[in-house]
């Protein structure tokens, strides 16, 4: 192997499983850190930077970045990532000062958003400081989007929600609340904007076209609509037997509300087995706690309409075969069942829909009515006219949404800056020394092996009294404190120099985890099974040094469990190895309005 | 030294012996040497071998003196029992030890100093003896502990870390113990685990004396230029004579052993040694001619390595005094005590 090229940001960066998952980047071990200092709001800013939305995804956030964490590797389970960022914004301190200065002076340049989701708040977070003038335009009464009106607020609290969206309003948005856009023609017509950013969500629920479904309509509800009908407060009943179609996430929130509006007795019926579902796993154990049944393998075949009024439906039930990767090589229906109701949710998918895009303002869509949209600069085939969240690429979540609206941010400032908006500045790598003495690093480096804290809930007596009890408590001190310090640090990186190497082996022998390998090179299929315990994880690297000054041979390190616990560095006699901490810079579009000013002649 | 002991957590692919325990069982103790001290190389290695060994820690028995080196047995297989005896006299622990029981496996660590100084009478009556244990020294040219004064293994002409040369001239364990008739002699380098391994697996499963002289650089007082013990240098003039290969006795021998210019030998319980010439004019048996050779690339400052010399097949310290065949502890109360009858008899003979 060559060896390897750690100049390269995206290197260490992948070390950093956690922050490698996030869409947005977010430093998490270095939050993790500052909240076991008990420095809650430096903890917050850290997040606030990249994923614009603590409070919200400390609570909500699909947390990519679980499954990918190392400590999952080393144990069971994951650090608890996501619940310590909401650590960060339940006990931070008041951080308007912290909050970006918008100037009074503003550039010129004036914004059109459409739909006050993340996307589009993450937009005016990014470009109001640089001076630009954003008008978001909401077709209903309250911003938020999804986030407002389908996630139910015993999972989220409108405070949180309403906090965080206030940060970036109070910046000075022009927030037109009531004002749906019908026809982008007319917006585009009035010539008022220099760039257009369309945020307007995924909003139209999946359809199930099937016998029964106009004679039953009043009883049958379309999941996503109908959580918006609550969160606004349409709607505060429903039947005491329910059914729910689909086991996705939103089906998760369509049951658990049902429980909090009378229900029963909830089934969801899944038409595959549970290593189908879609839903998160904590989602699933969440429903599955307060008593909903999952049905498997139930296809859908006809609603049952009796005296006018909805009775129930009728399923296929299905037998699969199932082979070793886990995939159907087979299906049959083997009967014929039917389930009492007074009330169907639908709850199978939501796609975007443009009815008020007119189809000859230069915006392409394909075959399927969706928008063509770069996927690196997120402009549509019309320069000027950007999507971002659920807008582009069909549903996600939020910090998907918050990421693509950073990038279409970028562009947007490119566009109006008359800068090619394809030519962007790439991510970038700083490493700081972490060593502070002979046997002192400045950060806990001792492997602490606590297993993960478990998320206090309110009792099941308590949490179905109100529609809004928020389900979760929150970590105690004395959680925060255990779980912070099962971080393993993986942003503390082993660096390692070659040329002081003399090969004594004693970072080998220290190792409690055998990474490292001193050995002759190879190519990396074969030098794998050559290491001091085999590297089986092809996704993790091997970090393979130069050839070693006395013997020529190559220092190896398999990526894969490492601990980061710096024994390496602390055993080596020469400090070949040394523990650095990676700053990952990934830029915002307040980062190319810099590098402009930087790139301007200098007058001496 | 490192102040964080080294965690429990481990590889999860980390491979199990047959008695269903990783490399991290055999284990001891946090080692409290230099940061990159060659002795934790060889706690490494031997750790590695009575691992691959599938030796159970309470059938092992570690023995050392006084001196870095003899720390190390600390930090080894945390199970086994162990004896740290005062400078230079673990043999003598090591021979009540082993005459006490000999069901057991003995590996005593010493030092250069430890052995070759203040120890050098103890050594060369334990090599006489043909006492059966693994003795390894760990061999840096200095006193360690002491802060690193010239051993009496010093080369002429090597250097102090503060300037001073050595004028005298050094004792050379693999010579001595090949002049004093012992069965197994090896030399090695705790750089070099792939030789060091397979050599203490044979030294522990070799029935009589075995010697492995580690060279094991000190790189707090003798790794600097001008030392003939330091890494780089040791790596410069280090030249392996004979590949040597332990066979377990669950693994059949290859066809590449089985050709050529190998030498398997089965021992006692069918394992086997496979001793690979890398120097074809190098003959392993012949005591005369190894005492020889090494002596005079010795004087062309080279060290061979290996398994040096090997004569399987002499009688050990028990077959030598006719000994029971079990450990003493075992031997039933009847077989030790002669009884009444008996005692008058014994007591006749010295009237
Ligand atoms: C039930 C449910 C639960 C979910 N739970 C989670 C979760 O726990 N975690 C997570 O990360 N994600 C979750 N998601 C997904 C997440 O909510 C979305 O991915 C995210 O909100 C997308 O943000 P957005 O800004 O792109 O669009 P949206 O949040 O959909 O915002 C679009 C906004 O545009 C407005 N709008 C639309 N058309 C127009 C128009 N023509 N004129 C004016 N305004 C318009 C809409 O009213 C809306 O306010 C969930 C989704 C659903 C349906
Ligand atoms: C009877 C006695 N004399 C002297 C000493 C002091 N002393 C301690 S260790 C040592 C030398 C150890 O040298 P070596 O065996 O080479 O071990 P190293 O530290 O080099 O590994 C000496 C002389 C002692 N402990 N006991
Ligand atoms: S930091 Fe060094 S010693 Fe610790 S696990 Fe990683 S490679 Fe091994
Ligand atoms: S401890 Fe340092 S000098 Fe020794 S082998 Fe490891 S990197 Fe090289
Ligand atoms: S003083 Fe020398 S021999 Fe002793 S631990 Fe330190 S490096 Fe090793
Ligand atoms: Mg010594």
């Amino acid at each position: 192997m060559h060896p390897t090229d750690t100049s390269h940001p995206d290197y260490f960066h992948k070390v950093v499983d956690c922050q490698w998952a996030c869409p947005a980047h977010t430093d998490v071990p270095e939050y993790i850190r500052l909240i076991a200092q008990g420095r809650f709001t430096d903890a917050y800013m850290v997040n606030r930077q990249s994923n614009v939305f603590p409070g919200i995804l400390g609570r909500v956030c699909d947390r990519p970045c679980e499954p990918a964490c190392r400590r999952g590797r080393v144990e069971k389970k994951p650090v608890a990532i996501c619940r310590l960022k909401r650590v960060a914004a339940d006990y931070r301190d008041d951080v308007t000062s912290l909050l970006p200065k918008i100037p009074r002076l503003k550039n010129g340049k004036h914004i059109a958003c459409i739909g006050a989701g993340c996307a589009s708040l993450t937009v005016a977070n990014d470009l109001m400081p640089l001076g630009y003038e954003v008008t978001i335009f909401e077709q209903y009464a309250e911003p938020g989007g999804l986030m407002r009106t389908n996630i139910p607020a015993f999972r989220l609290p409108q405070q949180v929600l309403g906090d965080e969206i206030g940060m970036i309003l109070d910046m000075g948005v022009d927030l037109k609340l009531n004002h749906p856009i019908q026809s982008l023609r007319a917006l585009l017509k009035d010539d008022r904007y220099d760039a257009v950013f369309i945020g307007s969500g995924a909003p139209q629920g999946k359809e199930l076209s099937l016998p029964g479904r106009s004679e039953g309509a009043a009883n049958i509800h379309i999941g996503i609509a109908w959580l918006g009908a609550v969160a606004f407060g349409h709607l505060d009943k429903i039947g005491e037997r329910v059914l729910i179609i689909g086991v996705g996430n939103t089906a998760m929130d369509c049951c658990r509300t049902s429980l909090r509006l009378g229900a029963q007795r909830v089934k969801v019926m899944a038409r595959k087995p549970r290593s189908f579902f879609k839903a998160s796993a904590w989602e699933l154990e969440d429903a599955e706690e307060e008593h909903v049944e999952i049905v498997v393998n139930r296809v859908p075949k006809s609603f049952v309409v009796a005296n006018g009024r909805l009775a129930g439906m009728l399923f296929d039930k299905m037998e699969y075969d199932i082979d070793a990767d886990g995939r159907i090589t087979a299906e049959r229906v083997v009967s014929e069942e039917f389930e009492a109701a007074d009330d169907v949710i639908l709850a199978i998918g939501q796609e975007n829909a443009f009815p008020w895009i007119e189809r000859d303002l230069g915006i392409e869509f394909d075959q399927w009515n969706v928008p063509l949209v770069d996927l690196k600069t997120f402009q549509s085939t019309q320069p000027g006219i950007f999507f971002g969240g659920d807008a582009a690429f069909g549903p996600k979540n939020i910090i998907w949404a918050v990421e693509q609206a950073h990038q279409a941010a970028i562009s947007v400032h490119k566009h109006c800056q008359g800068e090619p908006i394809s030519e962007r500045l790439g991510p970038g790598m700083n490493l700081q020394s972490r060593k502070m003495g002979m046997h002192e690093w400045s950060y806990a480096n001792d492997y602490t092996p606590f297993e993960r804290r478990l998320m206090p809930h309110v009792s099941l007596k308590e949490r179905f009294k109100k529609l809004d009890i928020e389900v979760e408590l929150g970590f105690t001190a004395e959680q925060v404190a255990a779980e912070a310090q099962r971080c393993l640090n993986c942003d503390v990186q082993t660096v390692f120099d070659a040329k002081l190497c003399i090969e004594c082996d004693a970072c080998i022998d220290i190792c409690p985890v055998d990474c490292l390998t001193i050995t002759a090179n190879g190519e990396e299929a074969e030098l794998r099974t050559r290491l001091k315990a085999p590297a089986l994880n092809t996704a993790q690297a091997l970090y393979v040094s130069r050839a070693l000054p006395q013997t020529g041979r190559v220092m190896v390190k398999d990526e894969d469990v490492c601990v980061h616990c710096g024994l390496c560095a602390e055993r080596c006699p020469t400090a070949a190895w040394d523990m650095q901490k990676s700053y990952v810079h990934w830029p915002l579009a307040v980062d190319e309005a810099r590098a402009a000013i930087e790139r301007e002649p200098k007058i001496a | 030294m490192t102040f964080i002991a080294k965690p429990k957590i481990a590889h999860p692919s980390l491979p199990r012996n047959p008695l269903g325990m990783t490399r991290r069982d055999y284990e001891g103790a946090l080692s409290t040497l230099c940061a990159g001290c060659g002795h934790d190389s060889i706690t490494a290695a031997v750790v590695e071998a009575c691992w691959e060994l599938a030796i159970e820690p309470q059938n092992l028995v570690k023995l050392s003196g006084i001196g870095c080196s003899s720390k190390t047995t600390a930090y080894f297989v945390n199970g086994a029992h162990g004896f740290n005896s005062v400078h230079g006299r673990m043999p003598s622990i090591a021979m009540g030890a082993n005459a006490a029981n000999r069901n057991l496996h003995y590996i005593g660590v010493s030092g250069d100093g430890d052995t070759l100084s203040i120890g050098l009478g103890q050594f060369c009556h334990a090599i006489r003896r043909n006492l059966n244990m693994l003795y390894i020294i760990e061999n840096n040219g200095v006193y360690g502990l002491t802060k690193g004064q010239f051993s009496a293994s010093a080369d002429v002409g090597s250097k102090a870390k503060k300037g001073e040369t050595n004028f005298q001239p050094p004792i050379d364990a693999v010579l001595l113990a090949l002049t004093l008739g012992a069965s197994f002699v090896a030399r090695s380098f705790s750089g070099d685990k792939e030789q060091l391994v397979p050599l203490i697996q044979a030294g522990l499963k070799h029935k009589g004396f075995a010697l492995i002289d580690v060279l094991s650089p000190c790189v707090t007082f003798n790794d600097h230029e001008g030392s003939t013990k330091s890494y780089a240098y040791t790596r410069e003039h280090y030249e392996p004579a004979i590949h040597t290969d332990f066979v377990p006795l669950q693994q059949a021998i290859t066809a590449e052993y089985a050709a050529g210019a190998t030498l398997p030998v089965v021992l006692h319980d069918g394992s086997r040694i496979v001793l690979r010439k890398l120097d074809a004019s190098y003959d392993p048996t012949d005591r005369a001619a190894c005492a020889a050779t090494i002596q005079e690339r010795l004087k062309e400052e080279e060290y061979l390595t290996g398994l040096l010399f090997f004569e399987p097949g002499q009688p050990e310290f028990h077959d030598l005094n006719g000994t029971p065949e079990g450990a003493l502890n075992a031997v039933p109360y009847e077989a030790l005590s002669p009884g009444s009858a008996g005692m008058q008899k014994i007591l006749a003979r010295y009237r």
